[in-house]
């Protein structure tokens, strides 16, 4: 089942086409990496898809309806979480704001806005922070936070644009865990420059430069060549295997890539 | 000290600074949370553009003056919205072109000799009673409107575009907060005057900030520490026979720098 349907979408910006002719299809459990250039469109796809820019060309649908009719389906954890750490905002008060929108009682927080929000916080494994300022929190600790707010909301599919730009590898490798955890049950899209460690939990690639190459990558133990222990795949053989837009049947391209690579190595030799 | 405490001049000024102390507290850490500091400087000085309206037309000058400041949110609101990369630009065009509608008006006004320093530096001795009326019904709107609106106006403040994505109104609320804004601005001019101003809104909400884990218990602790450095400011400047609004600013300032010395010391 297909929870997000992209059909041809095209998206300019101020004259500058930034997408074009876009198709893609998220199923159902899917953990999607989307992966590309800097000014690529990945965020702009996101952004399409939370209903914050529209699109005069091209359909995308979310459960089946317009993205505005399913926003509450989504959860979402935007770029730069480390923005704004001076404010003075409790780490509870901030997943609770998952819940603005929805009904609320005249003023405070009800009883089972808390709850809800305490058990998104046991989620991520924060819920003994709960009346931290948010400033005092690590990158990767805040991280957590901005994904129980999004779990808040009990979405079907949580969307995260960068999760791990400003963390220390280890709090990387733990946001990915809990990802991989949380996909048991819901359908992940994220927006990472991580390709190695994105590709060790995503089961689908999307490579966006303009436009857009699809890859199912749930069998990449077989396909890649891996170093040591199985754990780290060569970037630059994925790169520009993802990369190569008109890669319908992977494995042809994979062989002459890996052949380059090959080369390549050689010769640094 | 307390013989002044019987001058009915006096007690006026007392609940005036109380009352502008929690409103500038309130907003105040509104402004500061939105980095809206800049904003509020150009609102409060276009405002000048609505004394000088009120006195050549001879209306009250709080409606003048509220007139104006509001009309200025409302063009910054849309700068912000619109023109946001732009928005220096235009806060130094109304900061400038209100201040100069305001000298010409009062030009203009035949034969009118009133001390227009009091609005460059406050006049908080002169409050009057229809100035506490107006101060009271200020306060009133703005404890109503963060009480029921806390949790949108928190989101928009911390993350406008999760906010948006979550169906509040940001537009609305980031509008709203910039005409509450203009209306405290007015009100503070008669403490401490309209330059004065951007001291009175960030010297106490910069020390709460550091103190404080939520935005509501910064609003209030704001408008406390407000509340001190108004009725100390006014016994220094009535001790020593100084002007209030700039001695309620100097006593803020130094009061900061004690703080941040201790602060930085823990």
């Amino acid at each position: 089942m297909s929870v997000i349907e992209i059909e041809n979408l095209s998206f300019t910006y101020e004259k500058d086409i930034v997408l074009e002719n876009i198709s893609l299809d998220v199923y159902d459990k899917d953990f999607l990496a989307i992966i590309g250039p800097n000014g690529g469109g990945k965020s702009t796809l996101l952004k399409l898809i939370l209903n914050m820019y529209h699109s005069k060309r091209g359909t995308i649908r979310v459960f089946g309806k317009a993205p505005a009719k399913n926003l509450s389906l989504i959860g979402y954890v935007p770029q730069n979480t480390n923005v704004n750490t001076e404010f003075p905002i409790k780490v509870i008060e901030v997943v609770l704001m998952g819940h603005v929108g929805s009904k609320n009682p005249l003023f405070g927080y009800g009883k089972d806005e808390i709850s809800c929000a305490m058990g998104a916080l046991a989620q991520v494994g924060m819920e003994d922070f709960s009346q931290s300022k948010i400033g005092s929190l690590s990158g990767g600790q805040r991280q957590r936070v901005m994904i129980a707010r999004a779990l808040c909301a009990h979405p079907k599919i949580l969307i995260l644009d960068e999760p791990t730009s400003s963390i220390d590898i280890q709090g990387q490798k733990e946001i990915y865990e809990l990802l991989k955890l949380l996909n048991q049950s819901i359908t992940i899209v994220v927006v990472s420059h991580d390709i190695s460690i994105i590709l060790e939990y995503a089961n689908k690639a999307a490579h966006i430069n303009k436009r857009l190459s699809y890859h199912d990558i749930s069998d990449k133990e077989n396909r890649f060549h891996t170093h040591k222990q199985g754990e780290h795949f060569c970037e630059v053989e994925l790169l520009q295997m993802l990369g190569s837009e008109n890669c319908s049947t992977c494995d042809t391209s994979i062989s002459s890539v890996s052949k380059s690579v090959d080369g390549k190595r050689k010769d640094l030799k | 000290m307390i013989e002044a405490l019987s001058f009915e001049f006096i007690q006026h000024a007392l609940i005036a600074g109380v009352l502008v102390s929690f409103t500038a507290g309130i907003i105040g850490s509104l402004i500061v949370v939105n980095r809206m500091v800049f904003l509020a400087g150009g609102i409060a000085h276009a405002s000048y553009g609505g004394i000088g309206l009120a006195v050549f037309f001879g209306f009250p000058i709080f409606f003048g003056a509220s007139l104006f400041a509001v009309v200025a949110a409302l063009f910054v609101a849309y700068i912000t919205l619109h023109k946001r990369h732009r928005i220096d630009t235009f806060i130094g065009l109304i900061w400038a072109v209100g201040m100069a509608i305001g000298v010409i008006f009062i030009d203009l006004t035949p034969g009118y000799n009133v001390d227009m320093m009091s609005y460059l530096f406050g006049s908080i001795l002169a409050a009057s009673t229809e100035d506490l009326y107006f101060m009271t019904a200020l306060l009133s709107i703005i404890l109503f409107v963060i009480t029921f609106w806390y949790r949108d106006i928190l989101a928009v403040s911390y993350d406008s575009e999760y906010a948006a994505l979550r169906g509040v109104n940001v537009k609305f609320f980031y509008t709203l907060i910039l005409i509450l804004t203009a209306l405290t601005v007015v009100v503070s001019i008669k403490v401490v005057g309209l330059i004065l101003v951007i001291a009175m809104l960030t010297i106490p909400i910069y020390i709460a900030e550091k103190l404080s884990s939520s935005l509501f218990s910064m609003m209030f602790l704001s408008g406390f520490i407000a509340m001190f450095f108004t009725i100390s400011g006014l016994w220094f400047s009535y001790t020593y026979n100084l002007t209030s609004g700039a001695s309620i600013i100097l006593v803020s300032a130094f009061s900061l720098g004690v703080f941040l010395l201790l602060y930085k010391n823990r």
